[in-house]
């Protein structure tokens, strides 16, 4: 059939509980694109503005990955994916995904990658002369239940070394990367641990201009939900966009 | 707003060991009518390939309906449609290809219909934050005349949107992250 044949979609018929349109990110609310601090920044940001999107059709809606993925329960437990235990701090790292107005979103997929308990990742480019772990690949992932909430078994990850400036080490880290329920609700971002001593000198940390939006990305030790004779555990709860308060927040 | 939205940070060097998958690169099933390739390369503001880039493509089927999770607008009837492409790799050199076909065109918020387009996330080591784009085809000249989305990017900078045909059927899409010739990137 042509494009120009075609018959028009009529596509903004309401679907429960989803959003026709997203709020916008306020100016500060991720860091920007060109810092200076992290130097890989320099050649690889935008110097023109960015021109406004209005939300389409293609904006607020997204895919449901997990039958592509074949995924599996094991997924999920990064202590679990070869024949032996890797080493370290066994941990169970927990939380929510919420939308801005405290929505939990169900069904979306978090996916997690990080370095192994000595802080090396099973890539080829990396280059620290650290062990790997033989029982660590260190990539996991999980949709989230009816509640929002995402759960992994993994172990704790340590700091590295990196070439940005002189003595540059990374806080402790897991990546996340967050699928949302829409394209405008896609997120990667990283989770720290309480109390690194690498804060004050890391420039991804600080490219987060506001210390409350820093601590944002700060898991929490939680004594209740460590298992017994197990597994620390550590919750971080996540927010992607909410939706607009109106439909005419659009209209411009 | 209750609550704030959690930052973004860098994907960095590694994140090959967890997010791309082989069959990551397919927004169609091979085999599927009329699928072809759009393939291009990511260029740093030196002009050199950014080799550890991910990125994400998110479509409608021909008939203008998505694989949604929600079900919005559709769901797609295309057997073997998936809407979705993710391209990353362990080796990257900057390039990157997908299979996918074309999208039928949707309506805008007021009613206007766009033309054929992919929405796209671009991220990479050296960027905290996504960058959004979107791929247009050239050859569709009289759609792109009326997009709505396109007649707000100036229009010196237009081409940068769109994909151009290659002999082989497919397209060719370059982005250029900074620097002269700089896609045009948008605030999603």
């Amino acid at each position: 059939m042509s494009v120009e044949q075609q018959e028009p979609r009529r596509i903004y018929t309401p679907v429960a509980d989803t959003p026709l349109v997203y709020r916008r990110e306020p100016e500060d609310a991720h860091p920007p694109l060109d810092y200076e601090p992290y130097k890989s920044t320099a050649l690889r940001h935008p110097t023109q503005p960015l021109v406004y999107l209005p939300h389409t059709l293609g904006e607020i809606t997204g895919p449901a990955l997990s039958e592509r993925l074949g995924m599996t329960e094991n997924d999920a437990d990064l202590t679990r994916q070869h024949a032996g235990e890797p080493i370290g701090e066994r941990i169970i790292v927990t939380g929510h995904v919420y939308d801005t107005e405290g929505k939990p979103l169900r069904d979306t997929l978090v996916e997690v990658w990080q370095a192994n308990a000595c802080g090396r990742y099973r890539h080829r480019w990396d280059r620290y002369p650290a062990p790997l772990d033989p029982n660590f690949s260190g990539a996991g992932r999980c949709l989230t239940d009816a509640e929002g909430r995402y759960t992994f078994t993994t172990i704790k990850p340590g700091p590295y070394p990196w070439g940005n400036h002189y003595n540059a080490w990374r806080p402790a880290h897991i990546h996340f990367s967050l699928m949302g329920r829409a394209f405008a609700q896609r997120l990667v971002t990283q989770m720290y641990f309480p109390g690194d001593p690498f804060f004050p000198y890391d420039p991804i940390f600080n490219s987060v201009r506001d210390p409350k939006l820093r601590e944002a990305m700060i898991s929490t030790f939680s004594i209740h939900k460590t298992q017994p004779d197990w597994a620390q555990c550590f919750e971080w709860d996540i927010y992607l966009r909410g939706p607009a308060a109106t439909f005419f927040e659009e209209e411009r | 707003m209750n609550f704030t939205l959690t930052p973004s940070q860098t994907v960095g060097p590694y994140f090959a060991i967890g997010l791309p998958w082989s069959a990551g690169p397919h927004a169609v099933e091979p085999g599927t009518a009329g699928a072809f390739t759009i393939r291009g390369t990511i260029y740093d503001g030196h002009g050199d390939p950014i080799p550890d880039h991910l990125l994400e493509t998110w479509q409608a089927d021909p008939d203008g309906r998505f694989a949604d999770m929600h079900g919005h607008g559709g769901p797609s009837e295309l057997a073997g449609f998936h809407g979705f492409a993710r391209c990353g790799a362990e080796d990257g050199d900057g390039s990157f290809e997908i299979l996918t076909v074309k999208p039928g065109r949707i309506e805008d918020l007021q009613g206007r219909l766009q033309a054929p387009h992919l929405a796209v996330t671009l991220m990479a080591r050296g960027m905290l934050n996504r960058v959004v784009t979107r791929i247009y085809f050239a050859d569709e000249t009289e759609a792109n005349a009326s997009d709505p989305v396109l007649a707000r990017v100036a229009s010196d900078r237009r081409d940068t949107l769109l994909a151009q045909p290659d002999p082989d059927g497919g397209y060719r899409f370059d982005i250029r992250v900074q620097g002269p010739g700089e896609t045009v990137f948008f605030a999603v």
